[in-house]
């Protein structure tokens, strides 16, 4: 309802002359500063578009007379932050990991960089902290299949295991059931034979059965005691550590279609100083030999 | 425009014809001297000095270590106090000072009223060295009052230019002299005329150029009424023995004015000529008793005691009295100050207290501190042999200026075997060192056997002694295992 436009004598104000159930409304502009305020930000978002980047186009977008881009800012931080680096990437690309391990600085450097390294490239098979997982070793214990002193490690990381590097290191275990090596029978008994190397109940008849298989399949690569081989990566039997399991089905399993565990080689992936504090702080773990 | 005829029925009611909102009434403080200006004066001097000088003494720490007395470092996370230095953990002593002032200011509010408002409070020292630069620019009450009122001129528009970039020098000075305590004063002070100085620097400035520009040239006593809230509580620590700021209504009215000669018998004693009125810096009158608005300044009590003396009238009509002894004094008894109260009894306990257990702990305050993380992810691994391991990060907080080694043991796990990555065990056990004010970092392994590890979790005490002073700090943490 519209009505005549008022003085109020009350607020010293006019009336907008609208009425609505009688109640009359209070002509109150916003204070000039804020319309000024409000004007202001206009004339701010034209300046932007004019100086950054702000309209999409069809294949391209306005680029802006100062020519920002976000890309280009992380390109120049990330040179930034090599450049910091720089230094100790140059040590660390000099030195042999021996070397770095025993200088605490490049030690404690090393082990924070591994670390972050760690995160994106190995826990996602590994585990954070080098936990492992079912058929993905851990590397916090004092397990070694391929040998737990620095060189080692660090040769594991830069070439893999099984890996398309042909430097990687290099082995399968016999197909022994599907290839009809040996039959059901004879696998139960050396599975048997095996677990029982570190101390396992199993079915003594069965274990002793299997010990003379064992020397004949086994002992070649896992040894005659069962102690492994890490020149091959045969695990050691005798320890209380079993990738796959340390129940009687998963060593038959294993025995009669084994698991070849493939861990890619990291050379030209990540640079020698990064594969070096990945060697570091997987050796930091707690299992480093 | 003429009113509109009323159409609507409002029955009996009839609407204030009166803004509801009241407007801000310019103060025009009138230049008054007395006691009480000159102790303003006094503190207003000795607290400015303060503040502008204590960045500039040095204090010596050694090499590697700012010689600055009073500092703030936020990028190094330390703060100084001369021989004090405070990590970022331990802010606690901050929280302590600020306890300490509040029970102080409690107290003295308790024994004295506003004292803190009238001449301490940093609203009030800079709103009268701003109202100070004022009058010197525009002149006192009546020639201030008049240029407001003259329409614009060249006079008056330089003047008000002049008054303003004078308070905004003042403002910037005190910004400046603000992040001081911030960064090393020398360095600071002539990168900020170089432009050297960062972003944050010159942000600060601004910020506090701004603020003091605003709330001591412009908002003045509105903060005291409207924005503070001491006001507010300061009213729970008086009582009727405090001392405050009074009118001795009981013979200064009924007020009359009095022409001079006259003498002061059988009348009220005050001859209303509003001096009072007019020399207060938040514009009230003290003759309407005890409130909020009063800050407690005592200039009211300069003005009334020189009008008193023209008069040769007895002083002190307004005077710094308590309430009991206003009603004392108006039955004729003697009055009497009364400073030993409960409240001001429990406030001085309290603050020695408080004081005492300060200096207690920053006397003792450890040069070592140790703290111990689990591993979480393993929690623990099983090794070839059937036993446990678990991994810990140990920091080491070496709060002396020099490198100092530590020896580590563990408690709770008998047959725990200890390693620490990266360094080997002497004859006597490991040698950890840190460098002086640091933090060192350590990897540290403990290996049990199967059996040991059956209580799920175990606790284990990691115990860091300073292999040279002895001095030792532990830290509990747990030993996981697969339980039993």
């Amino acid at each position: 309802m519209s009505g005549s436009i008022e003085h109020d004598d009350v607020s010293g104000r006019k009336t907008t002359g609208h009425i609505w159930d009688g109640i009359k409304e209070l002509n109150t502009p916003l204070p000039s500063w804020w319309v000024y305020v409000f004007y202001a930000t206009i004339i701010w978002g034209i300046g932007y578009w004019v100086v950054y980047p702000a309209w999409p186009l069809v294949t391209d977008y306005t680029r802006g007379l100062f020519g920002y881009s976000s890309r280009a800012d992380v390109t120049e931080q990330l040179e930034k932050a090599a450049a910091a680096r720089a230094q100790q990437t140059e040590q660390l690309t000099k030195l042999s990991v021996e070397q770095i391990s025993s200088d605490p600085q490049l030690l404690s450097y090393s082990i924070a960089g591994g670390r972050s390294v760690f995160a994106v490239n190995c826990a996602p098979c590994h585990g954070a902290g080098g936990q492992g997982g079912h058929g993905y070793p851990v590397l916090a214990d004092d397990d070694w299949l391929w040998g737990g002193d620095l060189a080692n490690i660090e040769r594991t990381i830069r070439y893999g295991i099984r890996s398309t590097s042909p430097e990687t290191r290099q082995s399968e275990m016999p197909k022994f059931g599907v290839d009809q090596v040996l039959t059901p029978e004879q696998i139960n008994d050396v599975a048997a034979y095996a677990l029982s190397l570190s101390g396992e109940a199993v079915d003594k008849d069965a274990a002793g059965r299997g010990k003379q298989i064992f020397a004949d399949n086994c002992a070649a690569c896992h040894g005659e005691d069962g102690a492994g081989n890490m020149e091959l990566g045969a695990p050691s039997l005798k320890d209380k550590i079993w990738l796959y399991g340390n129940t009687m089905a998963a060593v038959v399993a294993q025995v009669t279609n084994p698991h070849q565990g493939v861990m890619p080689t990291w050379e030209g992936r990540l640079d020698d100083a990064t594969i070096k504090m990945l060697a570091v702080y997987v050796h930091s773990l707690g299992g480093g030999q | 425009m003429a009113v509109a005829e009323d159409t609507i029925d409002r029955g009996e009611f009839e609407p204030p014809q009166q803004p509801l909102y009241a407007d801000r009434v310019k103060v025009y403080p009138q230049r008054i001297s007395g006691q009480f200006r000159k102790i303003k004066w006094t503190v207003l001097t000795v607290l400015l000095a303060i503040y502008y000088l204590a960045p500039w003494l040095r204090w010596d720490r050694g090499p590697n270590a700012p010689n600055q007395a009073i500092l703030v470092d936020m990028p190094g996370r330390r703060a100084y106090f001369f021989w004090i230095e405070i990590w970022p953990q331990e802010v606690y002593y901050l929280a302590g000072i600020l306890i300490l002032a509040a029970i102080g200011l409690f107290f003295v509010t308790s024994l004295a009223g506003r004292v803190w408002c009238g001449f301490t409070c940093p609203q009030t020292v800079w709103t009268d060295l701003f109202m100070w630069v004022e009058r010197l620019i525009e002149g006192d009450r009546n020639r201030r009052m008049k240029l407001d009122q003259a329409p614009m001129s060249a006079g008056k528009a330089g003047k008000k230019i002049a008054k303003h970039l004078a308070w905004l020098a003042i403002a910037f000075v005190t910004g400046g002299a603000w992040i001081m305590y911030f960064n090393d004063a020398p360095t600071v002070v002539a990168n900020v005329f170089t432009g050297q100085a960062g972003p944050t620097v010159y942000g600060f400035i601004g910020l506090f150029t701004a603020t003091t520009y605003l709330l001591a040239g412009w908002a003045r006593e509105q903060v005291c009424i409207y924005m503070c809230p001491w006001p507010r509580i300061q009213g729970a620590m008086f009582d009727e023995h405090t001392m405050l700021v009074t009118y001795e209504a009981w013979r200064g009215e009924p007020r009359a004015h009095a022409k001079a000669g006259q003498s002061p018998e059988g009348r009220g004693h005050c001859i209303d000529c509003g001096l009072c009125v007019r020399v207060c810096p938040t514009g009230i009158d003290i003759r309407s008793g005890q409130q909020l608005d009063c800050i407690g300044c005592g200039l009211c009590i300069d003005a009334c005691n020189s009008v008193m003396g023209k008069m040769g009238w007895p002083k002190d009509l307004i005077t710094y009295d308590s309430l009991s002894n206003q009603a004392a004094r108006e039955q004729g008894k003697p009055p009497r100050l009364h400073f030993l109260r409960p409240r001001t009894l429990i406030y001085m306990t309290l603050l020695v207290v408080v004081a005492c257990v300060m200096l207690f702990f920053l006397s003792t305050r450890a040069h070592l501190q140790v703290t111990v993380q689990p591993d979480r992810a393993p929690l623990f691994v099983q090794l070839r042999d059937g036993g446990i391991q678990n991994a810990y990060t140990l920091k080491i907080l070496n709060k002396d200026r020099t490198r100092q080694t530590y020896a580590l043991a563990v408690d709770g796990l008998p047959s725990a075997q200890l390693s620490v990555i990266g360094y080997q065990p002497g004859a006597d056990g490991y040698a950890l060192p840190v460098p002086g004010d640091d933090v060192g970092t350590f990897r540290v392994l403990l290996r049990a056997e199967p059996d040991a590890a059956r209580a799920n979790p175990l606790h284990v005490e990691f115990v860091v002694r300073n292999r040279s002073s002895g001095e030792t700090n532990e830290h509990e943490t747990v030993f996981n295992g697969p339980g039993a």
